[in-house]
Protein backbone atom coordinates (compact mmCIF):
# COMPACT_ATOMS: atom_id res chain seq x y z
CA UNK A 1 0.00 0.00 0.00
CA UNK A 2 1.44 3.16 -0.82
CA UNK A 3 0.04 6.30 0.40
CA UNK A 4 -0.33 8.82 -2.08
CA UNK A 5 0.50 12.32 0.08
CA UNK A 6 -0.13 14.49 -2.68
CA UNK A 7 -3.42 14.13 -3.33
CA UNK A 8 -4.36 13.24 0.65
CA UNK A 9 -5.80 16.30 2.33
CA UNK A 10 -6.29 15.53 6.14
CA UNK A 11 -7.55 18.76 7.23
CA UNK A 12 -9.95 19.38 4.61
CA UNK A 13 -11.21 15.73 5.71
CA UNK A 14 -11.36 16.51 9.44
CA UNK A 15 -13.25 19.82 9.05
CA UNK A 16 -15.08 18.62 6.52
CA UNK A 17 -16.16 15.39 8.47
CA UNK A 18 -16.75 17.64 11.33
CA UNK A 19 -19.54 19.63 9.63
CA UNK A 20 -21.11 16.60 8.77
CA UNK A 21 -20.96 15.38 12.32
CA UNK A 22 -22.15 18.63 13.41
CA UNK A 23 -25.66 18.83 10.78
CA UNK A 24 -26.20 14.77 12.02
CA UNK A 25 -25.96 15.96 15.89
CA UNK A 26 -28.60 18.72 14.66
CA UNK A 27 -31.44 17.02 12.87
CA UNK A 28 -31.20 14.04 16.05
CA UNK A 29 -31.14 16.76 18.92
CA UNK A 30 -33.63 18.85 16.80
CA UNK A 31 -35.80 16.56 15.15
CA UNK A 32 -34.72 13.45 16.46
CA UNK A 33 -33.80 12.37 13.15
CA UNK A 34 -31.55 9.96 11.72
CA UNK A 35 -28.91 11.83 9.30
CA UNK A 36 -29.15 9.01 6.62
CA UNK A 37 -29.19 9.99 2.95
CA UNK A 38 -30.23 6.55 1.57
CA UNK A 39 -33.26 6.74 4.02
CA UNK A 40 -34.01 10.49 3.54
CA UNK A 41 -34.32 9.93 -0.04
CA UNK A 42 -35.87 6.68 -0.16
CA UNK A 43 -38.84 8.08 2.28
CA UNK A 44 -39.44 11.07 -0.23
CA UNK A 45 -40.08 8.86 -3.06
CA UNK A 46 -43.08 6.93 -1.16
CA UNK A 47 -46.33 8.77 -0.11
CA UNK A 48 -45.80 8.42 3.33
CA UNK A 49 -42.18 9.64 3.84
CA UNK A 50 -43.13 12.88 1.68
CA UNK A 51 -42.53 15.40 4.50
CA UNK A 52 -41.29 18.50 4.81
CA UNK A 53 -38.48 18.13 6.75
CA UNK A 54 -36.76 15.93 4.39
CA UNK A 55 -37.28 17.94 1.49
CA UNK A 56 -35.93 20.94 3.35
CA UNK A 57 -32.98 18.66 4.12
CA UNK A 58 -32.25 17.94 0.08
CA UNK A 59 -32.22 21.29 -0.43
CA UNK A 60 -29.90 22.66 2.02
CA UNK A 61 -27.71 19.51 0.67
CA UNK A 62 -27.65 20.53 -2.65
CA UNK A 63 -27.77 24.38 -2.15
CA UNK A 64 -24.65 24.34 -0.16
CA UNK A 65 -22.33 23.58 -3.34
CA UNK A 66 -24.35 26.16 -4.70
CA UNK A 67 -24.10 28.88 -2.16
CA UNK A 68 -20.32 27.92 -1.14
CA UNK A 69 -18.31 27.04 -4.33
CA UNK A 70 -17.66 30.52 -5.56
CA UNK A 71 -16.32 31.00 -2.24
CA UNK A 72 -13.39 28.41 -2.34
CA UNK A 73 -10.21 28.56 -3.43
CA UNK A 74 -9.69 27.25 -7.09
CA UNK A 75 -7.24 24.82 -6.09
CA UNK A 76 -8.53 22.45 -3.48
CA UNK A 77 -9.91 18.60 -3.00
CA UNK A 78 -13.83 19.88 -3.80
CA UNK A 79 -12.77 20.70 -7.31
CA UNK A 80 -13.54 17.74 -9.82
CA UNK A 81 -11.44 18.19 -12.37
CA UNK A 82 -12.63 17.88 -16.18
CA UNK A 83 -10.67 14.90 -17.43
CA UNK A 84 -12.29 13.02 -14.66
CA UNK A 85 -16.01 13.60 -16.81
CA UNK A 86 -14.50 12.71 -19.85
CA UNK A 87 -14.16 9.23 -18.27
CA UNK A 88 -17.51 8.98 -16.94
CA UNK A 89 -19.91 7.37 -19.66
CA UNK A 90 -23.78 7.31 -19.02
CA UNK A 91 -24.70 4.13 -19.14
CA UNK A 92 -21.56 3.30 -15.75
CA UNK A 93 -23.07 6.27 -14.23
CA UNK A 94 -26.83 5.03 -14.64
CA UNK A 95 -26.07 1.46 -13.53
CA UNK A 96 -23.76 2.20 -10.71
CA UNK A 97 -26.08 4.79 -9.61
CA UNK A 98 -28.97 2.53 -9.63
CA UNK A 99 -27.10 -0.37 -7.51
CA UNK A 100 -26.00 2.72 -4.86
CA UNK A 101 -29.99 3.30 -4.50
CA UNK A 102 -31.13 -0.59 -4.92
CA UNK A 103 -28.42 -1.36 -2.07
CA UNK A 104 -28.66 1.30 0.30
CA UNK A 105 -32.37 0.58 0.47
CA UNK A 106 -31.90 -3.52 0.48
CA UNK A 107 -29.26 -3.08 3.48
CA UNK A 108 -30.97 0.37 5.29
CA UNK A 109 -28.71 2.97 5.00
CA UNK A 110 -25.37 3.84 2.99
CA UNK A 111 -22.44 5.97 4.26
CA UNK A 112 -24.42 8.26 6.09
CA UNK A 113 -27.06 6.41 7.96
CA UNK A 114 -24.96 3.27 8.76
CA UNK A 115 -21.35 4.38 8.38
CA UNK A 116 -21.29 7.92 10.58
CA UNK A 117 -25.09 7.74 12.35
CA UNK A 118 -24.82 3.88 13.25
CA UNK A 119 -21.33 3.35 14.14
CA UNK A 120 -21.52 6.23 16.12
CA UNK A 121 -24.16 4.46 18.24
CA UNK A 122 -22.18 1.35 18.06
CA UNK A 123 -24.76 -0.59 15.81
CA UNK A 124 -23.60 -4.24 15.23
CA UNK A 125 -25.82 -4.14 11.64
CA UNK A 126 -24.01 -0.81 10.94
CA UNK A 127 -20.61 -2.04 11.64
CA UNK A 128 -21.29 -5.12 9.46
CA UNK A 129 -22.94 -2.40 6.79
CA UNK A 130 -19.73 -0.68 6.45
CA UNK A 131 -17.29 -3.57 6.31
CA UNK A 132 -19.40 -5.14 3.23
CA UNK A 133 -19.63 -2.18 1.38
CA UNK A 134 -16.00 -0.98 2.06
CA UNK A 135 -15.03 -4.15 0.89
CA UNK A 136 -16.83 -4.27 -2.15
CA UNK A 137 -15.81 -1.18 -3.12
CA UNK A 138 -12.20 -2.19 -2.48
CA UNK A 139 -12.53 -5.01 -4.53
CA UNK A 140 -14.74 -3.31 -7.49
CA UNK A 141 -12.03 -0.75 -7.77
CA UNK A 142 -9.24 -3.41 -8.02
CA UNK A 143 -10.88 -5.55 -10.37
CA UNK A 144 -11.82 -2.58 -12.55
CA UNK A 145 -8.26 -1.21 -12.55
CA UNK A 146 -6.68 -4.83 -13.64
CA UNK A 147 -9.30 -4.97 -16.33
CA UNK A 148 -9.55 -1.35 -17.96
CA UNK A 149 -7.29 0.57 -15.34
CA UNK A 150 -8.97 3.31 -13.05
CA UNK A 151 -12.50 3.71 -13.05
CA UNK A 152 -12.17 7.43 -13.07
CA UNK B 1 -41.62 25.10 11.11
CA UNK B 2 -39.04 24.66 13.51
CA UNK B 3 -38.40 20.93 12.56
CA UNK B 4 -38.20 22.17 8.93
CA UNK B 5 -35.61 25.12 9.68
CA UNK B 6 -33.30 22.65 11.66
CA UNK B 7 -33.44 20.08 8.70
CA UNK B 8 -32.72 23.04 6.45
CA UNK B 9 -29.34 24.04 7.95
CA UNK B 10 -28.24 20.23 9.35
CA UNK B 11 -28.56 19.60 5.55
CA UNK B 12 -26.63 22.76 4.22
CA UNK B 13 -23.87 21.90 6.78
CA UNK B 14 -24.26 18.30 5.81
CA UNK B 15 -23.47 19.69 1.99
CA UNK B 16 -21.05 21.97 3.10
CA UNK B 17 -18.79 18.83 4.70
CA UNK B 18 -19.25 16.69 1.74
CA UNK B 19 -17.90 19.84 -0.57
CA UNK B 20 -15.07 20.81 1.86
CA UNK B 21 -14.05 17.28 2.51
CA UNK B 22 -13.79 16.76 -1.22
CA UNK B 23 -16.07 13.99 -0.67
CA UNK B 24 -18.06 14.84 -3.79
CA UNK B 25 -15.16 14.78 -6.18
CA UNK B 26 -15.74 11.07 -7.11
CA UNK B 27 -12.06 11.28 -7.80
CA UNK B 28 -11.14 11.50 -4.39
CA UNK B 29 -13.32 9.00 -3.41
CA UNK B 30 -12.14 6.34 -6.14
CA UNK B 31 -8.81 7.34 -5.07
CA UNK B 32 -9.72 6.08 -1.38
CA UNK B 33 -11.30 3.20 -2.45
CA UNK B 34 -8.07 2.01 -4.57
CA UNK B 35 -6.48 0.44 -1.90
CA UNK B 36 -3.80 -1.55 -3.68
CA UNK B 37 -2.67 2.03 -5.78
CA UNK B 38 -1.92 5.32 -4.80
CA UNK B 39 -4.07 5.18 -1.64
CA UNK B 40 -5.88 8.47 -0.62
CA UNK B 41 -7.02 7.70 3.22
CA UNK B 42 -8.75 11.24 2.98
CA UNK B 43 -11.85 9.73 3.31
CA UNK B 44 -11.39 7.92 5.96
CA UNK B 45 -10.43 10.88 8.25
CA UNK B 46 -13.62 12.32 7.26
CA UNK B 47 -15.50 9.18 8.67
CA UNK B 48 -13.46 9.27 12.00
CA UNK B 49 -14.15 12.84 12.55
CA UNK B 50 -17.78 12.59 11.57
CA UNK B 51 -18.18 9.82 13.79
CA UNK B 52 -16.86 11.31 16.63
CA UNK B 53 -18.88 14.38 16.41
CA UNK B 54 -21.98 12.25 16.12
CA UNK B 55 -20.79 10.11 18.87
CA UNK B 56 -21.24 13.02 20.65
CA UNK B 57 -24.85 14.38 19.63
CA UNK B 58 -25.88 10.85 20.53
CA UNK B 59 -24.39 11.16 24.23
CA UNK B 60 -26.34 14.43 24.24
CA UNK B 61 -29.23 12.89 22.78
CA UNK B 62 -29.23 10.15 25.58
CA UNK B 63 -28.76 12.52 28.12
CA UNK B 64 -31.99 14.36 27.22
CA UNK B 65 -33.79 11.20 26.22
CA UNK B 66 -34.73 12.15 23.04
CA UNK B 67 -34.49 8.68 21.58
CA UNK B 68 -34.50 9.33 17.74
CA UNK B 69 -38.60 9.12 16.40
CA UNK B 70 -36.99 6.77 13.31
CA UNK B 71 -35.15 4.57 16.06
CA UNK B 72 -33.68 1.92 13.04
CA UNK B 73 -34.91 -1.23 14.39
CA UNK B 74 -32.77 -3.64 16.35
CA UNK B 75 -32.71 -6.97 13.80
CA UNK B 76 -30.18 -9.12 13.26
CA UNK B 77 -27.15 -9.22 10.78
CA UNK B 78 -29.23 -10.73 7.88
CA UNK B 79 -29.28 -11.40 3.87
CA UNK B 80 -30.34 -8.03 2.95
CA UNK B 81 -28.35 -5.85 4.90
CA UNK B 82 -25.22 -7.64 3.47
CA UNK B 83 -26.14 -8.41 -0.07
CA UNK B 84 -27.27 -5.02 -0.34
CA UNK B 85 -24.27 -3.18 1.13
CA UNK B 86 -22.32 -5.40 -1.37
CA UNK B 87 -24.58 -4.06 -4.31
CA UNK B 88 -23.97 -0.56 -2.95
CA UNK B 89 -20.56 -0.98 -2.56
CA UNK B 90 -19.72 -2.05 -6.24
CA UNK B 91 -22.12 1.00 -7.27
CA UNK B 92 -20.01 3.15 -5.41
CA UNK B 93 -16.76 1.36 -6.49
CA UNK B 94 -17.86 2.14 -10.78
CA UNK B 95 -18.97 5.49 -10.06
CA UNK B 96 -17.19 7.06 -7.02
CA UNK B 97 -20.77 8.34 -5.09
CA UNK B 98 -22.75 7.60 -2.35
CA UNK B 99 -26.06 9.09 -2.00
CA UNK B 100 -24.93 12.05 -0.60
CA UNK B 101 -21.88 13.28 -2.63
CA UNK B 102 -24.10 12.24 -5.78
CA UNK B 103 -26.91 14.78 -4.01
CA UNK B 104 -24.94 17.73 -3.05
CA UNK B 105 -23.52 17.31 -6.77
CA UNK B 106 -26.54 18.28 -8.07
CA UNK B 107 -25.35 21.53 -6.75
CA UNK B 108 -21.86 22.19 -8.18
CA UNK B 109 -22.60 22.00 -12.61
CA UNK B 110 -20.72 18.66 -12.40
CA UNK B 111 -22.94 16.91 -15.52
CA UNK B 112 -21.97 13.16 -14.04
CA UNK B 113 -23.92 14.34 -11.07
CA UNK B 114 -27.59 13.98 -12.56
CA UNK B 115 -27.13 11.17 -14.32
CA UNK B 116 -25.86 8.98 -10.84
CA UNK B 117 -29.54 10.46 -9.32
CA UNK B 118 -31.36 9.63 -12.13
CA UNK B 119 -30.22 5.98 -11.63
CA UNK B 120 -29.90 6.11 -7.61
CA UNK B 121 -33.98 7.26 -7.32
CA UNK B 122 -34.56 4.18 -9.43
CA UNK B 123 -32.59 2.08 -7.89
CA UNK B 124 -33.99 3.33 -4.54
CA UNK B 125 -37.68 3.12 -5.93
CA UNK B 126 -36.70 -0.59 -6.40
CA UNK B 127 -35.64 -1.03 -3.64
CA UNK B 128 -38.39 0.25 -1.63
CA UNK B 129 -40.68 -2.24 -3.86
CA UNK B 130 -38.72 -5.03 -2.80
CA UNK B 131 -39.22 -4.16 0.34
CA UNK B 132 -43.46 -3.77 0.17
Amino acid sequence: MDIAWSVFTPWHSLAGGLLIGLAATILLLANGQIAGISGILGNLLQRSGLQGWRVAFVAGLVLAPLLLLPLLPAIGPFRPSVPVAEHMDILRLLAGGFLVGLGTRMANGCTSGHGVCGLARFSQRSLAAVLTFMLAGFATVYIWRETWGLPL
Amino acid sequence: MKSTLAALIAGLLFGAGLLLSGMVNPAKVIGFLDIAGAWDPSLALVMVSAILVSWMGVQLALRRATAPAEDPPQRAIDRPLLLGSALFGIGWGITGFCPGPAVAALGMGFWPAPVVVIGLLVGLWAGNRLSV
